[in-house]
């Protein structure tokens, strides 16, 4: 099998992993080294596939040959689909070459569970590790990395790597018994733990070594199990305060070539996953905690036809209309429709100048979403709209699901 | 009326000169016109610009500058003249205009910078890089089109990043150079100049066709992002209408085709069973490991055991793990445990000597935002943990036990003990055994004043110190 072979199937085992982020951690460059490679915070999207996602880095498995029998993965053991495995030179090789025509902003490493932890574990660093060191590499590198790894394996890839991801996989620990037998929700959870902890330590101390400066993320798959969008953001509550993580990525069940029967037939509606990526954003940059978006007393779903901030907000019309001349900055970011930007632009101006109608028109604002729930000096909105007929008003189209 | 010249309309100090003299004359913005290219002198007209009035140049905010500096690299012809009116303005007592985000030049600006940025930004993901391999080296070249005119702004991010390569942007409008040392600009380039091809770009196009899932298909996503003007200069964008096409019947088939017998066998994992002799420490601790006796697990990372000499003469009990202890899954390793580890150093007792374990084995905590609040565990809570403790204190059989706080000197003597009363005295437990409390290590760490926190420190390490006489 040559290279061009084993990418197509090993790039096709990757891609149920939604990270691709490229993002956090200290910039760095190559003027130093004379070497290739930068990161500079932000992270950059290459080119955007018919899926709507970015592709920022080479994402690949080292090999989809798999130990583990994880129902949803499309590289399960009990799974018939072509197996392939790179050897750490053609992923090294592979990596520089992309990289060096701009395609890329680095590598997003992960693999299937062979041998053992350990061994493969090994793998993964020993690709790190000779981009870094034999080929003066600067980019980005996202490393998987598996809990039961020993812990000198993972010092040495938090050393390489720029961000480490161990995927929680399912919301609850009953789903995690259920779809992945061999994955143990105490193994994850500690692993993460023990990442937090050296990732505070190099950051705390100038003199540690290096580890991980992007820090940590997870993924977990909506819609393969029975839990509710409650449990999702209940988790990734906990995971963010217990383990810091960067980010938590929510990746729809999609179906798999050659897929088990205990799955669902049908994948769960993409704009649930979109709803949740929403919540999750309020949660961690508009002061939302995860029961004001997903109150207990319901099913512990969210709205599709519109999205959970205006969701909270019909809920809680005794809280509105906000003045958005006088108005909390912590309030007027509960507004539907007004983001932190914009918020901060308005907090900027209205010192110098009170804030009209128009200039909500002018700020760009999504005035017909908006308009219901602020008051300017020359505007109120009409109390008696029922939050039903404001909610019919405002709803979203409905995507058309491919699945009818 | 003055007519502005300007050699490079989209440099900022050649704008900042002309616009600083004109300032300082006191020229009304109404009075000029600015116009890129051409010859003719500072001030293109034959009339020349009068006498400074002002002596000094007013305030501006630094913020202005940077605006300046972006905005001019917009092709929009109105910035020089636009940019004027805001320095005239803001020099004229509109000091706060820069924080009107809706003052109509304002607005404007913040418009200009959007699409600046976002070209800067697409610039550097869609620049696409073809191998050209000379005789004894190798260079890379690259043609794009950028809308506005930022090749000045971004080549030194390609210089950060590809700065062991030698390579060229080659552009409509300006190109520019990088040998491995030093960067320059060079006048426009015609796609011709550039190579047409590499042979990795095959490699490429597997790639992005892998990595596409056909079942989330979301063109106008794509699109929003990877603006067609982009995808003649990108050479995976060819591949877009086919797998757009194929896509649907890609998945239909993937749904309904039925799961299959395996065809060929990997061989499930076999979990090393580690030999644990039964009713060891090692044992309870593997037990203890998926306690749910009480709800403390749900939120927490792990249960934290007691840890040390199985065979201890002494068994140190604390209260319940904290933040790091419950990260780590080891008993006294945050800023208690330190203060404990020094406690012990100074008292001259060895660590490795003793055994030590919390009363509660989860740490409890309220979340908030970021951190973790340390909550108390209550009496159910301690009461279903118990079981551990008299488990650990069974099999360890120590001579003596030391209390670290209330919590554990209550679980060993019963409620009514009163551990400011008490402390720092070996008590004769009903079994045989001897006990003894003090204070917990966070308590000192809580004092507020740092007199009584070294007092406090003091008691403490005279209380430790007590296990000495036992350890020889």
């Amino acid at each position: 099998m040559n290279v061009t072979e084993k990418l197509a199937i090993l790039a096709d085992a990757a891609k149920y992993d939604a990270s691709c982020s490229s993002s956090g951690g200290k910039g760095r460059n190559s003027l130093g080294t004379g070497g290739i490679g930068s990161t500079e915070g932000m992270g950059i999207c290459h080119a955007y596939a018919p899926d709507g996602r970015c592709i920022s880095l080479l994402k690949i498995l080292l090999t989809n040959f798999c130990v583990y029998d994880c129902v949803y993965c499309v590289n399960r053991r009990s799974s018939n689909v072509r197996r392939a495995r790179f050897t750490v030179e053609e992923v090294v090789e592979l990596t520089l070459a992309f990289y060096k025509r701009n395609y890329i902003e680095g590598l997003f490493l992960s693999s299937g569970i062979i041998q053992s932890p350990d061994y493969t574990m090994e793998q993964l660093v020993r690709v790190a590790r000779t981009l870094r060191t034999e080929h003066r590499f600067g980019g980005y590198i996202h490393l998987k990395t598996i809990p039961d790894a020993s812990p000198e394996l993972i010092d040495a890839a938090g050393r390489w790597a720029d961000r480490l991801s161990i995927n929680v996989e399912m919301p609850t620990e009953g789903g995690l018994k259920s779809l992945a037998p061999e994955k143990d929700l105490g193994d994850i959870r500690s692993a993460m733990g023990r990442l937090r902890l050296s990732i505070d330590e190099a950051k705390a101390e100038k003199k540690a070594p290096r580890f991980a400066p992007a820090g940590q993320s997870t993924q977990m798959i909506v819609g393969a199990d029975a839990a509710s969008d409650r449990d999702v953001l209940t988790a990734s509550t906990n995971l963010y305060t217990n383990y810091r993580l960067r980010r938590v990525y929510y990746s729809a069940f999609s179906p798999i070539p050659d897929a088990s029967k205990i799955l669902p037939l049908k994948p769960p509606p993409l704009v649930r996953e979109h709803r949740l990526y929403q919540a999750d954003w309020l949660m961690r940059f508009y002061g939302f905690a995860a029961d004001e978006i997903a109150p207990a007393g319901d099913d512990g779903m969210l709205s599709l036809d519109v999205d959970p901030k205006l969701a909270w907000a019909l809920r809680h019309r005794e809280r509105f209309p906000v003045d958005v001349n006088r108005a909390s900055r912590e309030m007027l970011l509960r507004v539907p429709g007004l983001g932190v930007k914009t918020v901060d632009r308005m907090i900027a101006m209205r010192s110098h100048r009170r804030i009209r109608y128009d200039d909500l028109i002018r700020l760009r604002v999504p005035v017909k979403k908006v308009a219901p729930f602020v008051e300017t000096i020359d505007h109120r909105p009409r109390g008696d709209r029922e939050s039903i007929v404001l909610r019919k008003d405002l709803r979203e189209p409905a995507q058309p699901d491919l699945f009818g | 009326m003055y007519a502005v010249t300007l050699d490079d309309p989209s440099d900022l100090a050649e704008w900042r000169a002309k616009a600083r003299a004109l300032l300082m004359a006191d020229v009304d913005p109404a009075q000029v016109t600015w116009q890129a290219g051409a010859a003719g002198g500072l001030f293109g007209s034959d009339e020349g610009l009068p006498a400074p009035v002002r002596t000094g140049m007013p305030a501006v905010p630094r913020a202005f500058l940077g605006l300046a500096d972006t905005v001019l690299a917009h092709t929009d012809p109105r910035r020089h003249a636009t940019l004027y009116r805001m320095l005239w303005r803001l020099a004229h007592g509109e000091k706060a205009l820069l924080r009107i985000a809706t003052d109509d030049d304002v607005a404007w600006a913040h418009g200009c910078i959007k699409q600046v940025n976002r070209d800067m930004h697409k610039m550097k993901a869609f620049v696409r890089f073809r191998e050209v391999r000379l005789d004894d080296d190798t260079v890379y070249v690259a043609w794009f089109e950028p809308e506005h005119d930022i090749v000045p702004r971004v080549a030194p991010f390609f210089v950060r990043r590809f700065t062991g390569m030698r390579w060229s942007l080659l552009t409509p409008s300006r190109t520019a150079h990088w040998d491995g040392d030093t960067l320059s600009f060079g006048p426009g380039a015609h796609r011709a100049d550039a190579p047409s091809g590499d042979a990795l770009e095959d490699m490429w196009r597997t790639y992005y066709a892998s990595i596409f899932n056909p079942a989330r298909l979301k063109v106008d996503a794509m699109r929003r992002e990877m603006p067609v003007k982009y995808w003649k200069n990108l050479p995976e964008a060819r591949l877009i209408p086919e797998l757009v096409r194929d896509a649907l019947p890609r998945m239909q088939a993937m749904v309904l085709n039925q799961p299959t017998i395996p065809n060929r066998k990997i061989a499930a994992p076999q979990k090393a069973a580690v030999a644990v002799p039964e009713g060891s420490i090692a044992a309870l601790r593997a037990q203890a490991r998926d306690c749910r006796a009480c709800d403390l697990w749900k939120p927490a990372t792990q249960t934290v055991f007691g840890e040390g000499r199985t065979d201890a003469r002494i068994v140190v009990i604390g209260e319940q793990p904290g933040d790091q202890e419950d990260l780590a899954g080891k008993p006294f390793v945050g800023p208690a445990g330190k203060l404990f580890d020094r406690a012990l150093g100074d008292a001259g007792v060895d660590r490795d000597a003793l055994y030590v374990t919390n009363t509660v084995k989860h740490f409890k905590f309220e979340p908030r935002g970021k951190v973790r609040l340390h909550k108390r565990a209550n009496a159910q809570e301690q009461a279903a943990c118990r079981p551990w403790l008299v488990a650990e204190l069974d099999r360890v059989r120590p001579d003596a036990i030391v209390c670290l706080g209330a919590m554990a000197a209550q679980a060993v003597f019963g409620t009514s003990f009163r551990l400011m009363a008490q402390r720092g005295e070996w008590i004769d437990l009903p079994d045989g055994r001897r006990a003894m409390a003090t204070v917990h290590p966070s308590y000192l760490l809580r004092l507020p004043d740092a007199d009584a926190r070294e007092a406090g420190y003091a008691d403490f390490v005279r209380d430790l110190s007590l296990m000495r006489e036992l350890l020889v």
